[in-house]
């Protein structure tokens, strides 16, 4: 039996090719997700490691990985301290920001599109690694006022030379300032994931930065000759000031690893989402193409049978050629899956991301993790169709006209039916909010309602099918064949449709949440923001309170409200999306719709609180909320719950004296400006825009402005997933050219006599080109079908977060289908020149 | 009804035709110099024993295959200097067909099958001979029957009515009744004898039965691709002789 399955395996490449195809990208976006996600986290890792002295010093919490800035620093007392410590060979104090970026020689803002702008004085301390952490690359380091040295990477992009003037962005008074380019640095192990490091003497950037005090933000140490890291660590800790710790080096690799591993995690989960689509789409491929390629065996199947093999031996062969499929497949997805790491890594690099020096490391928990994905969904998918073969009765072999059992459609009509109550009942429950993992429940919710739809789609493919018939009218003879060949084996279109309805599903119901979003976002603005312009940043990159101040000062300015940024961690669960404001010029700026209390109520040591995170974490007006910032923890009192709002970038709101006693710096991320009542608003936009003219890291928008950089984001993320999504549409594509192969060689004989009888090459291109358009149009409207669904009950649960506008992007969906069609006519190139270039012939003479 | 073609006109003229398969040691003469006449209003068969050539004289006739030297004429028309589309359309509008098996496509009714390559070409039957081909074939009230609701003598004799719908210049049967009960096949050959005998039409049939050789108005005897010997008004008994006799100086030769 081997034998006759390995034979089978060779003597249908081209075939399991196809299928094996599905597989490949399935397990390709597995290894692609895993090694990208593994290479980002050593990226990272390099930079902790090569960047985390022996023992580093800092205040609690102000120089973790997500620390931002922190205002507390350390006397430069505390240093001379240190320095009499015997068990210390180094002590490097170092002044520390994380908002200073470069603007290039073509005037725009190098990075800081998520990435932070680090700026510190250079240090000679050595990193855990026995590196530097500053190596000279080029010039010197600067050694005065008004002088900086960049590291290679964002000098290279910036486009600037040592003794260049270079033109720098950064928290001080005024905001803009240039400085020499004396030197060129490398950092840490090389590369800096994106981020940009400007180095400046250490004076100067105390006097810029730190009111001219001798203060420091960090500290590292360097151990002497056989000390250890704990030892220095606790020596240290003894003359340290209250509140600063002393961490060993190996320590803040940990926890700093730990937080990247956080991330990359969720990143990674993201990834495999649209893996697990891929080989959702992929399952219902293989099933299909192994359905076929078992029925058009089935009489050799018989034989075999009718020879003495039993039924678990037949079974047996169909599932070991799975098998093979499934290693091949497989290792074919490693090889993919890598090229596709280094094309996210691309990808992120447009995103501000730059991994240029990282290395893609396929581990071996990567090469388990495709092999098992991709075998055991073959073997599965495989696995119906070989448990049919095995049914054949010997008896087959001697019939004219051999046919597979098929299964009853009333066993499908009860499992489908069911599967779609059950993925309703999940879906609705994640929508309610029953049960923890609302992500999930929605998910496998989704994922059950369309496999039921994926097995009753049988049943409602013959009705669809015969309106295609109708519209075919006009292509005649041609197109009524095209309609009968689509309904000649309803289980076979159906199938090859349900992997396109997959990918189509998940677009439209992505493509209403984005229209409604953008329409919510519009509405909301337009209701609530009363303030002419708005300065920020597109992604929230804080900016110097100098920028405000200056507005300020402008005559036609009535109100500037300035909005800053925190995410401290709530105590009982949660991270709280903050905003810091002063209600009294923000009552100016905003109308906030209240639930409870009044914008008014808001105070020192006060909090509102938007109605979703009130909700979820159990806050009512007058409970006492601690929240966990870097500098400690700091108690307010909920005084007003928020109504849901676009408009409103933040769900809790505190006044900015809470940030202070959380230790951040005063940076603003957002300011609303109105103008004086007289003023003209062309007045006000000059003003404003000459003083944020040498800041490209912010921009002054008006309400509309500002509606379309939100929805800006809206649509950059909607792109992403539709990039994602259509790997899922390409494998049912590949699906359809696999059915339509498949059918081609089923029916060669018919082809043939169609062919004889007088059928042009042409006109036989045509019709498989329609049966192709059948397969596709029927998917994509299964697909926005269920799209459509899946979108409006999403929309109804999100009406609570401020998604209140619900829009069916009809236009959109419309152009799905146009776009399935598009696909159908591709999809039928390969299978139509095949049929067309079979020899009459032989064709009509074939057994 | 008038016939089609004067009877005593050629319908199809084979000269000097030669077909050769693969090449070298594994050269194989399928043809070697067939000229042949074939007589519009007649009824055709061509016979032989397997491997005489009889199958590929018929499809190179019927512009199914090319040939590798000699020529094909049907009417005028000589098919060596046509491209693909041409012979198709050719096969289409002039030439109808009746295969030993698999006639009909299965998704489509009688009827449609028999309109088949009418509808291909997007034109219409003549009402008046639709009519009398429909009463010929006795099918009147199986036309909305799918083929696998059909008999399989009930499938032939659709597959006649659709060689026969578009008045083709000349018909090729292929076996037609190899796959028939004796009842059955004697049906299929009384319709394509009638077909020529009161509509004037012409049929050529390839089959190795000299029961369905009698039925023809001669017969053209094939032997290692070459025409071995000709019979007007054949009878199943005098082919049956003829054939016996072949066999009989082959075997000596042999």
């Amino acid at each position: 039996m081997l034998k006759v399955t390995w034979r089978n395996l060779i003597a249908r490449k081209l075939r399991l090719l196809l299928s094996a195809f599905a597989i490949v990208l399935g397990v390709a976006f597995v290894a692609g997700s895993l090694i990208f996600t593994d290479a980002m986290g050593g990226a990272f890792d390099d930079i902790i490691e090569g960047s985390t002295a022996d023992v580093e010093i800092a205040y609690e919490g102000a120089n973790d990985f997500d620390s931002v800035q922190d205002s507390r620093v350390i006397p430069a007392s505390v240093v001379e301290e240190l320095e009499k410590l015997p068990e210390a060979d180094g002590v490097y104090p170092s002044t520390m920001l994380q908002s200073v970026f470069v603007i290039g020689s073509d005037d725009k803002v190098v990075g800081g599109s998520g990435p932070p702008g680090l700026a510190f004085n250079p240090t000679e301390a050595e990193a855990i690694t026995g590196k530097q952490i500053i190596t000279l690359k080029d010039g010197a380091l600067p050694d005065g006022p008004e002088e900086v040295a960049l590291d290679v990477a964002t000098a290279e992009k910036a486009g600037y030379d040592v003794g260049d003037t270079v033109t720098l962005v950064t928290p001080g008074k005024p905001p803009s300032m240039e400085a020499e380019l004396t030197g060129l640095v490398e950092f840490g192990s090389g590369g800096l994931n994106g981020a940009t490091l400007t180095l400046f003497e250490t004076e100067f950037m105390q006097d810029s930065f730190f009111e001219g005090k001798d203060v420091y933000s960090a500290i590292s140490l360097n151990t002497a000759e056989g000390v250890s890291q704990a030892e220095l660590a606790a020596a240290a800790q003894e003359v340290l000031p209250k509140g600063v710790v002393a961490r060993t080096g190996d320590d803040v690799v940990a926890k700093n690893q730990a937080g990247i591993d956080e991330i990359m995690g969720f990143l990674n989960t993201f990834l495999l989402v649209f893996a697990a689509v891929s080989l959702v789409v992929g399952t219902f491929l293989i099933i299909n193409t192994f359905s076929i390629l078992v029925a058009q065996r089935s009489r050799e199947l018989a034989l075999l049978r009718a020879l003495g093999a039993s039924r678990r031996q037949v079974n047996r062969s169909v599932l070991l050629e799975a098998f093979g499929v499934g290693v091949v497949g497989s290792t074919l997805g490693l090889l993919g899956g890598y090229l596709l790491a280094l094309g996210l890594k691309a990808l992120f690099g447009l995103l501000g991301l730059d991994l240029a020096g990282a290395e893609f490391p396929v581990n071996p928990s990567t090469i388990i993790a495709s092999y098992a994905v991709g075998i055991i969904v073959t073997v599965f998918a495989a696995y119906l169709p070989a448990r049919r073969a095995s049914s054949i009765a010997p008896v087959q072999a001697l019939r004219d006209d051999t046919a597979m059992p098929e299964s009853s459609l009333r066993v499908r009509v009860a499992v489908g039916g069911t599967l779609i109550l059950a993925g309703a009942a999940s879906m609705a429950a994640g929508l309610a909010e029953v049960g923890g993992e609302v992500l999930v429940e929605i998910g496998l919710g989704m994922l059950g309602v369309l496999i039921g739809v994926a097995l009753l789609s049988p049943l409602i493919a013959r009705p669809v099918i015969k309106a295609f018939g109708a519209l075919f009218r006009p292509f005649g003879t041609v197109g009524r064949l095209a309609t009968e060949n689509s309904l000649r084996n309803p289980r076979r279109t159906a199938a090859t449709a349900s992997a396109l309805m997959v990918g189509l599903a998940l677009m439209a119901m992505m493509s209403i949440l984005g229209s409604s979003a953008s329409a919510s976002t519009d509405e909301a603005i337009e209701q609530t923001l009363t303030s002419e312009f708005v300065v920020s940043n597109v992604i929230g990159q804080p900016f110097s309170t100098d920028v405000a101040e200056q507005i300020r000062d402008l005559d036609s300015v009535e109100t500037v409200a300035s909005l800053r940024y925190a995410n401290p961690d709530v105590k009982g669960g949660g991270t709280a999306w903050m905003g810091a404001i002063d209600p009294d010029d923000f009552s100016d700026v905003m109308q906030v719709p209240m639930v409870q209390g009044t914008l008014a109520a808001l105070d020192e040591g006060k909090v509102l609180i938007a109605s979703q995170p009130a909700e979820r974490g159990g806050h009512e007006v007058g409970d006492k909320v601690t929240l966990e910032f870097q500098g400690g923890d700091v108690e307010v009192e909920v005084a007003g719950i928020i109504a849901a709002t676009g408009a409103l970038p933040a769900e809790w709101l505190v006044t900015q004296d809470t940030l202070d006693k959380g230790g951040l710096a005063p940076l603003d991320s957002m300011l609303f400006v109105t103008k004086t009542p007289g003023a003209s608003t062309a007045d006000l936009r000059e003003g404003v825009e000459k003083i944020t003219e040498d800041l490209p890291t912010v921009t002054l928008k008006d309400p509309q402005e500002f509606a379309e950089e939100q929805k800006g984001q809206i649509n950059l993320f909607l792109r992403m997933i539709y990039g994602l999504l259509v790997l899922s549409v390409l494998i049912a594509i590949l699906g359809v050219v696999n059915t339509l192969a498949l059918s081609v060689i089923e029916r060669t004989r018919e082809v043939g006599l169609l062919r004889a009888i007088g059928l042009s090459r042409a006109q036989l291109r045509t019709m498989i080109r329609l049966e192709s358009i059948v397969i596709a149009v029927f998917g994509a409207l299964l697909g926005l079908g269920m799209g459509l669904a899946f979108g409006l009950a999403l929309m109804q649960a999100l009406e609570d977060e401020g998604l209140t506008a619900v829009v069916v992007p009809w236009l959109t969906l419309l152009a799905f289908v146009l776009v399935a069609a598009v696909v159908g006519v591709l999809a039928a190139v390969f299978p139509a020149r095949r049929a067309a270039r079979l020899d009459v012939l032989r064709a009509i003479t074939t057994e | 009804m008038i016939p089609t073609t004067n009877a005593t006109g050629v319908a199809a003229r084979v000269i000097d035709l030669t077909k050769v398969y693969g090449s070298g040691q594994a050269e194989v003469r399928a043809l070697d110099g067939v000229t042949l006449d074939l007589y519009a209003g007649q009824f055709t068969a061509v016979m032989g024993p397997s491997g005489s050539g009889k199958s590929t004289l018929m499809h190179c006739c019927a512009a199914l295959d090319e040939v590798t030297s000699g020529s094909v004429l049907l009417g005028d028309v000589d098919l060596s200097t046509l491209k693909d589309k041409e012979l198709t359309r050719l096969r289409r509008d002039r030439i109808g067909f009746v295969f030993q098996s698999f006639n009909l496509v299965p998704t489509l009714t009688a009827e449609e099958n028999i309109l088949l390559p009418l509808s291909i070409a997007g034109g219409k039957p003549d009402p008046e001979w639709y009519a009398l081909v429909i009463e010929t074939v006795g099918l009147a009230d199986r036309l909305t029957h799918r083929p696998n609701e059909l008999s399989g003598g009930q499938q032939q004799r659709v597959a006649v009515a659709r060689a026969l719908a578009s008045r083709p210049s000349i018909v090729f049967a292929d076996e037609p009744t190899g796959n028939l009960d004796s009842r059955a096949g004697a049906e299929i050959l009384q319709l394509l004898k009638r077909s020529v005998d009161e509509f004037g039409q012409t049929v050529v049939m390839v089959t190795h039965d000299p029961v369905a050789a009698g039925y023809t108005d001669r017969v053209v005897f094939l032997a290692d691709g070459k025409v071995v010997e000709q019979m007007r008004e054949p009878t199943a008994e005098l082919v049956l002789e003829r054939m016996a006799q072949f066999a009989a100086s082959q075997s000596v030769q042999g």
